[in-house]
């Protein structure tokens, strides 16, 4: 049996403002348990990345309840790869591990030459692609070894060919190091790429509208090749109920 | 090196040249244009001066002794009121930043003196200060302040936001958000701020308007 890493129960949240009150999430519960890739699909503006800064501990104004495992060391990945310009690709690595005074940077090391990144480690972050600087934003964001990473659309600001290689390296990594994951995306491929589950969000305020146990493939290529992912794609189109006037 | 990098090198420093060389031919030709237009008398010289003039004045100052101690006390004050000016700067923008509250009240009231025409308390300063070199710095602190204020307390909240989420998610604490992100990160700010401050501090040292007589180390400075 799967252990849980997750629990979440009733969590809603709203936003106060002068035109008064906005309700982004909605009695939302839902259970994650290790070695799960969840992607939680929604349209802009739903309140996807309102759930995760709840989750990832940056706003603490909701109500209902949420609690991870003991000991399970929590990780963000957000949209833009946030480095530090002033700081070489090395210190941006070792950020979380300075901060948490932490010496050993054996780790860092070794995925800095995994990822082809190793010579570039004295440099700064604008001397990168945008595909490079991401991978530098994984690094940074597996350095401390976490249990549960929190992906906000973290390729959403790559190209499609470098979003797909690093959509790759992503899936490899945490299968390997069997991490749980949960994702959000506006983006249905990605979504059916990478996750073994994917949750349906309605629009705002956001309730789960449909959860999909998915099992295309063993890689992200492999799935995107698959024959029902475009039945899977149309199905979760449908739910998202998209209108473009 | 490939003969198509060593061009390329070569020409950026071509460029350069021609560039210092225009720049030094304009104020070359600045001077001339002063001095002509001084001894024909179609500008002024008592009110404009001309470049021989101001030359013979430090000639005669230099052969009095009293060049190399006119700057030394304008040395003096800039480096005063520029290190008071940063300092207090820095210390009052980051106390600001801290205190979203402060910042609010204090906004209007730093806009406000922002546009006074500091140069018009002169008199007010030296009846409080005295008529001595702390009148001076006080001057000069009084105009650089509170721009470094806005210009440092502007460069932190510039800071991106997503930046200071991730170092929470990091489990920094406050003071390593401000000591490893804010700080460094506004330190573009920071510079543009010391060059402002620089000059702002000069603008600052001239006398009180109509009140230089008083400044018995500093008047023949101007």
């Amino acid at each position: 049996m799967k252990n849980k890493v997750l629990t979440i129960s009733n969590l809603s949240k709203s936003y106060n403002t002068k035109d008064g009150e906005i309700e982004a999430i909605k009695n939302i519960s839902l259970d994650v348990y290790k070695g799960d890739f969840i992607a939680i699909v929604g349209t802009s503006g739903c309140g996807k990345s309102s759930l995760l800064n709840i989750l990832a501990g940056l706003d603490n104004d909701y109500e209902g309840y949420y609690k991870f495992s003991d000991n399970n060391l929590i990780s963000y990945m957000f949209q833009t790869d946030c480095l530090f310009d002033f700081l070489t690709i090395y210190d941006n690595c070792k950020l979380g591990l300075n901060i948490n005074n932490i010496k050993d940077y054996s780790y860092v090391d070794s995925l800095l030459k995994l990822y082809n990144l190793e010579e570039f480690k004295n440099k700064k972050p604008s001397s990168l692609s945008g595909g490079m600087r991401q991978r530098v934003a994984l690094i940074r964001t597996l350095a401390l070894k976490p249990d549960v990473l929190l992906l906000d659309e973290p390729f959403s600001a790559l190209d499609y060919q470098t979003r797909v290689a690093i959509s790759n390296d992503v899936y490899n990594m945490i299968k390997q190091e069997k991490k749980t994951a949960i994702m959000v995306t506006h983006d249905i491929s990605e979504a059916l790429s990478l996750a073994n589950k994917i949750i349906v969000l309605s629009k705002r305020p956001c309730t789960i509208k449909k959860v999909y146990n998915i099992n295309l493939g063993n890689n992200p290529l492999e799935r995107r090749e698959s024959k029902n992912f475009s039945k899977y794609h149309q199905m979760i189109w449908k739910d998202l109920d998209i209108n473009v006037n | 090196m490939s003969i198509k990098q060593k061009k390329y090198l070569k020409k950026i420093k071509q460029t350069n040249r021609i560039i210092l060389f225009i720049q030094l031919l304009i104020i070359f030709a600045f001077i001339l244009l002063w001095e002509i237009l001084s001894n024909k008398n179609i500008i002024n010289p008592f009110i404009f001066s001309k470049p021989t003039l101001i030359l013979k004045t430090i000639k005669n100052l230099f052969c009095n002794f009293n060049l190399i101690n006119h700057i030394l006390t304008t040395l003096y004050e800039l480096l005063i009121t520029f290190s008071l000016g940063i300092f207090l700067g820095f210390i009052i923008a980051l106390l600001l930043y801290n205190f979203k509250l402060l910042s609010k009240i204090i906004e209007p009231f730093l806009t406000m003196l922002n546009s006074l025409p500091k140069v018009a308390l002169g008199p007010i300063i030296i009846i409080w200060v005295g008529a001595n070199t702390k009148s001076i710095i006080v001057m000069a602190l009084l105009i650089n302040l509170i721009i470094n204020i806005i210009t440092i307390y502007n460069g932190f909240v510039s800071t991106d936001n997503n930046k200071i989420n991730l170092l929470k998610t990091l489990k920094a604490s406050k003071r390593q958000i401000i000591f490893k992100l804010i700080i460094p990160n506004s330190f573009v700010t920071l510079i543009s701020s010391l060059k402002l401050n620089i000059s702002m501090s000069l603008i600052g040292l001239l006398p009180p308007v109509g009140e230089k007589t008083f400044f018995n180390k500093c008047y023949s400075r101007y």
